[in-house]
């Protein structure tokens, strides 16, 4: 091996170290028994069961999964909505407007979308009453308008590849256009529907700032949670969240990435 | 775009015309109007009330009867040099950020790229998984590793590389090292999607013409992997000129960025319409590369025409 490769080699090791080594670190220092978080003071699951009594973690997790629940379905549909109309519509008024409204949301740094939208909704609260609190509602309406952004570009690419024929030759053997557009063009779609969806929710799960925003005294989601905690100091219980969360991606990105994988391997011949 | 967009019959048109109002009307609503709102907060006249800003519009018997228009929140910006100090810092900081992420994301794309395929499939999802874990919790997971007492600096201690442990959280280096760790996908990826296109034929060629590999490197590689250098970059620097979460978690008291600033403003000063005139010229300052580069890769697409 030359000298120049094995410099490229080391550097490559050295990434993926750095992407990996503070994932460990974290899963490694939940299994601590110490109070302190850099010391190694034994294996235990003592922080795993606090979780399970801890209320407060508990409820922020469940408003949490349930926000990226109904803001992942309902921004799919949204977001393949506006990748259908921007790329099969021949004339479509506004084009210029909704193509720049879907993609703007991608490049608005979080903190101003969070601000824009609280004074959104404050606004409508003093003109029509709605929403009279903040809390899951508004969260879930925030998340859904920056995710759709990212479900449209995960349509729009697959939309852009994709064969009509199929679809044209239902509607010339008379098919309804709804039936037709469920029947042929959503299972046609439906690779990009379940990863846009997937993104979606990850987003959501995800989201700090935008949350910290729209949110009232009543919803505290995981991540404003966690944030709380961790502005307070290290605390070996959010090890234990995050190992717990870690574990979940790796897995459902693992089984993704393989069935998608055997499927390819069946397609071709 | 148009030569993209392919058409349907006619009955699916209408139906789908129709349907695709629903989220043009939520995008109104939830996207334009917010940003719309701002833009005229940021031209109020902050007020001890709630909201603390003065009313634009004044509301008569006809309508809109007066247009109340300030500058000063924008004027206010511009004279108060803190501002203009922040701006810069946090362009400063994220320009040096995105230049460590290209420098270790360059070669590990290069290196992916060059692997057989069945290999560079696995080494694309090592990159990408860390992705989809917890943006929040991965910051975290360096405040135990950068800490006075944390295992980085156990290991210089007990190496003897350094006397004392070192200051590496709570610091501008802690931030940069943020910005690198999390946005390293988005570097590796269009780098990858452009270096792997890329002729190796063309390389070969110029070994051949006695090139030395790492000239060959400079003259060719290099200028043909620009607009993946570019994208890369950009994906990087937009989203870490307007953070918030890195210089919250891993930066220290006097490290400038405007996400930090700005939610200071909001939540602790509760100054409305300076938040929002911040926000506004946060937003022009983003406009410009992405504009360039929209410019850039139309010009490029013409030429390769």
């Amino acid at each position: 091996m030359s000298r120049r490769s094995l410099g490229l080699l080391s550097i490559v090791a050295f990434g993926y170290a750095f992407l990996y080594v503070p994932i460990l670190s974290v899963v490694i220092y939940s299994f601590n028994d110490s109070r302190l978080v850099t010391l190694w003071g034994g294996f235990s699951l003592r922080w795993y069961a606090g979780l399970l009594d801890d209320q407060e973690v508990l409820e922020a997790a469940l408003l949490s999964l349930r926000i990226a629940a109904v803001s992942a379905t309902l921004a799919t549909g949204l977001g393949a909505l506006v990748a259908l109309g921007l790329q099969r519509l021949t004339r479509l008024r506004g084009r210029l407007l909704l193509a720049g409204m879907i993609t703007a949301p991608l490049v608005m740094p979080e903190i101003i979308t969070g601000l824009s939208l609280l004074f959104l909704f404050i606004s409508m609260a003093e003109w029509i009453g709605w929403p009279a609190t903040r809390g899951a509602t508004t969260i879930t309406i925030a998340h859904i308008t920056f995710s759709m952004a990212y479900v449209a570009v995960v349509v729009r690419s697959r939309l852009a590849g994709m064969d009509e024929s199929l679809e044209e030759a239902a509607m010339d053997l008379g098919g309804r256009p709804l039936a037709v557009f469920f029947d042929i063009t959503v299972p046609m779609l439906l690779p990009a529907l379940v990863s846009g969806w997937l993104l979606a929710f990850t987003l959501s799960l995800d989201d700090l700032v935008i949350s910290s925003f729209v949110s009232g005294p009543g919803a505290t989601t995981l991540p404003m949670l966690i944030f709380a905690k961790v502005r307070l100091g290290v605390t070996p219980d959010i090890n234990a969240i995050a190992t717990i969360i870690i574990v979940l991606v790796a897995l459902g990105v693992i089984t993704a990435a393989l069935v998608s994988r055997r499927r390819e391997s069946a397609a071709a011949p | 775009m148009s030569d993209e967009t392919t058409t349907l019959g006619g009955r699916a048109q209408r139906w789908l015309r129709r349907a695709v109002a629903l989220p043009y009307v939520w995008l109104l609503l939830f996207f334009l109007a917010p940003f719309l709102i701002i833009l005229k907060i940021s031209m109020a006249e902050p007020l001890v009330a709630q909201p603390p800003f003065t009313p634009l519009f004044e509301w008569g018997q006809h309508g809109i009867e007066g247009l109340k228009l300030t500058f000063e929140n924008y004027a206010f910006l511009f004279q108060d040099g803190y501002y203009g100090i922040i701006y810069l810092s946090s362009l400063k900081m994220a320009a040096i950020g995105t230049l460590l992420c290209l420098a270790l994301g360059y070669p590990m794309a290069y290196y992916i790229a060059r692997q057989p395929a069945r290999r560079r499939q696995v080494l694309l999802l090592a990159v990408i998984l860390p992705f989809w874990i917890s943006f929040l919790l991965r910051v975290y997971a360096w405040i135990g590793l950068l800490n006075n007492r944390g295992v980085i600096n156990d290991i210089l201690l007990a190496l003897g590389l350094t006397d004392e442990p070192l200051t590496l959280l709570y610091n501008d280096f802690g931030v940069y090292l943020g910005i690198v760790y999390s946005y390293l996908p988005f570097m590796i990826l269009p780098l990858y999607a452009n270096l792997e296109r890329l002729d190796l034929d063309l390389l070969d060629a110029a070994a051949d013409l006695g090139a030395r590999r790492w000239q060959a490197f400079i003259d060719v590689t290099l200028p043909l992997s620009v607009p993946g250098i570019v994208g890369g970059c950009l994906l990087v620097f937009i989203p870490a000129v307007g953070e918030f979460t890195i210089p919250a978690l891993l930066g220290g008291a006097d490290t400038l960025m405007i996400g930090r600033v700005l939610w200071d403003e909001f939540f602790i000063s509760r100054d409305w319409p300076v938040a929002s005139a911040v926000s506004i010229i946060l937003v022009l300052l983003l406009v410009a590369p992405i504009v360039w580069f929209q410019r850039v890769e139309t010009r490029e697409q013409e030429a390769a025409r």
